[in-house]
């Protein structure tokens, strides 16, 4: 059974942050989901402090073995977060992983207090990476913002610090460095790419916002290779993802020195893709695999 | 009613050509019954996110027609190949597997549920909109509710589904009326100029108006039907990658401001729930 910082999984695979709404999957395929939750830990969709309405439409549009996304964080804001969703993701039968997104290092600590004080959030994910918000880019892309963040952060709670990293960026393991340093308990990689497409109907940009995060199994090998940079530079976990839509995939994510690995898009596809996938990687199906070792990553 | 949790392979059972789209139907063993305007979310189990790496996503596609087969449903679809993702569904074979998950969303109140002492129904479809409707007319023709429906097409390339709207004679239901812009059937135009004209009519204010189809075509109907005070449900459609509230893609503005997701929210709304039927989002 996975260790991950001190919490027990019944198996490797999780969620990508803001891919599965699950108070929104029980309504729709009623409580058989719980039963089989297709993740061992769950992740909120990024918590901001006040709520937020997300991006105009058009906010998707599908790319070769992938999708573009421009959502914009939709969200209730902290205190609806606190009030309505968080006793519903409760009765989730896995632990819970709150992520949060803030502007400043005042309201960041804002959020990760309140947040952590609550028992049923096992640990908190810093969104420091999405790509449709400005702030986001401008502290992961910064090492030393970063550090200066997670150090900020760090004194507020014991639980578990996870920062999401950006792909935008030239050098990720110096970023992971940085939030290692500052105290940070894991971090987790891939967030989106940056990318754009074209209209034909229109001639314009083809999402309202002009440009999105590109995520699906086109994203797979840039995300293999950041995981293996960042593994090689840091020994605090690294949670995997990008692209990952099967066992084989996930195992390529271990033996890069991934101790957990998250699905995103695939859960658009197949409603149970992460369960599909823990079975597969812990060979528990037909078409499953060796956990391959971990590479030599030096 | 819950649909079933994740996506079920079902087999093909037939693929045929209605004017100028396809039907095709599959086998499901394990669903409820769908309502009509609830839909399905489709992806070929062979030649989806193959060469190419398109189509990807499954496609969010109504319901036409449901009924028993065997020991499951026969769950019919009207398709218009308009991408990678359609142009395949509207290839499938007898025979082969199709990933289906649903049935999704809400479906058409019945008329009293959308207007208290409602006395009928306006049907109003356009184009490849008119396959939610085929199961809505049957129902509401069984339960012997007041009836008119009215179909619109482009032009005779652009037009399908005829047979769905078939008594078991073969011909068109008498309570049908085509539009096309063309002329190629029916009226020369398009087919809110006859929701119009019925809509002056007295009794209009005791119907409620469903209605499904392009963008434009359903503005227009919400507007008309707001103008005339005449209650509606419009199925829209918007783009869609999951179809379970799971990526927040299919969002539409709300009156007041904010944002319904389509897949959960919908896709049959109340006209007074819609801001404007916009292109931007469909």
């Amino acid at each position: 059974m996975p260790d991950f910082c001190g919490i027990q999984l019944a198996h490797r695979v999780i969620n990508a942050s803001g891919t599965y709404d699950a108070l929104a999957a029980r309504r729709v395929f009623g409580d058989a989901l719980l039963e089989d939750f297709p993740f061992a830990a769950f992740v909120s969709k990024t918590i901001t402090p006040e709520p937020r309405a997300g991006n105009e439409p058009r906010r998707i549009w599908e790319t070769p073995a992938g999708m573009l996304n421009s959502i914009g964080l939709p969200n209730k804001g902290l205190d609806g977060f606190l009030a309505e969703d968080l006793p519903l993701l409760a009765e989730l039968p896995v632990p819970l992983i709150v992520s949060v997104m803030a502007t400043s290092r005042e309201q960041f600590a804002r959020l990760v207090a309140a947040v952590a004080e609550r028992e049923e959030v096992a640990a908190i994910e810093l969104n420091v990476s999405c790509p449709n918000v400005h702030s986001g880019l401008i502290v992961g892309e910064q090492p030393a913002e970063t550090e200066a963040l997670a150090t900020a952060l760090r004194p507020l709670t014991e639980k578990p610090l996870i920062v999401k990293l950006t792909p935008n960026v030239a050098d990720p393991a110096a970023v992971a460095v940085g939030a290692e340093q500052g105290g940070a308990d894991a971090v987790s990689l891939i967030n989106t790419l940056k990318g754009g497409a074209l209209d034909p109907a229109s001639g314009g940009p083809a999402l309202a916002a002009g440009h999105g995060g590109l995520s699906g199994p086109a994203v797979r090998p840039v995300a293999l290779h950041q995981l293996r940079a960042v593994s090689a530079a840091v020994s605090i976990p690294r949670i995997g993802m990008g692209g990952i839509a099967s066992g084989a995939d996930a195992a390529e994510f271990v033996a890069f020195g991934a101790s957990l690995v998250a699905v995103g898009t695939e859960s658009f596809r197949d409603p149970r893709a992460g369960s599909r996938v823990a079975a597969e990687l812990e060979g528990n199906l037909p078409g499953g695999v060796e956990v391959p070792a971990l590479l030599d990553l030096e | 009613m819950s649909a079933p949790y994740g996506r079920r392979l079902c087999e093909v059972a037939e693929n045929r050509a209605s004017g100028g789209y396809r039907i095709f139907s599959l086998d499901d063993r394990e669903g409820p019954e769908p309502a009509a305007g609830q839909f399905y979310m489709l992806a070929a189990a062979d030649g989806w996110a193959a060469e190419g790496g398109r189509p990807f996503l499954p496609r969010a596609i109504s319901v036409a027609e449901a009924a028993p087969a065997g020991d499951g449903l026969r769950l019919e679809f009207l398709v218009d190949g308009v991408g990678p993702g359609t142009d395949r569904l509207c290839r499938l074979q007898p025979g082969e597997g199709v990933w289906l998950t649903g049935p999704l969303g809400n479906g058409f109140p019945a008329p009293r549920e959308a207007l208290p002492g409602a006395a009928g129904a306006i049907l109003v479809g356009g184009g490849i909109g008119v396959a939610p409707l085929a199961l809505l007319r049957r129902g509401l023709a069984e339960r012997g509710v007041p009836l008119r429906v009215l179909l619109g097409f482009r032009d005779r390339e652009h037009s399908g589904g005829l047979d769905l709207f078939c008594g078991s004679g073969g011909d068109l239901c008498p309570e049908v009326r085509l539009a096309s812009e063309d002329g190629h059937a029916g009226h020369r135009g398009y087919v809110t100029d006859l929701l119009a004209a019925m809509l002056s009519g007295d009794d209009a204010a005791s119907a409620v108006v469903y209605s499904c189809g392009p963008p434009a075509m359903l503005e227009a109907v919400r507007r008309l039907c707001a103008e005339r005070g005449v209650a509606s449900r419009l199925a829209l459609e918007s783009p869609m990658a999951c179809g379970f509230g799971a990526c927040f893609g299919c969002a539409v503005p709300k009156p007041g401001g904010g944002y319904l997701r389509l897949c959960v929210d919908g896709p049959v709304l109340a006209g007074e729930e819609v801001e404007e039927v916009a292109a931007a989002y469909a």
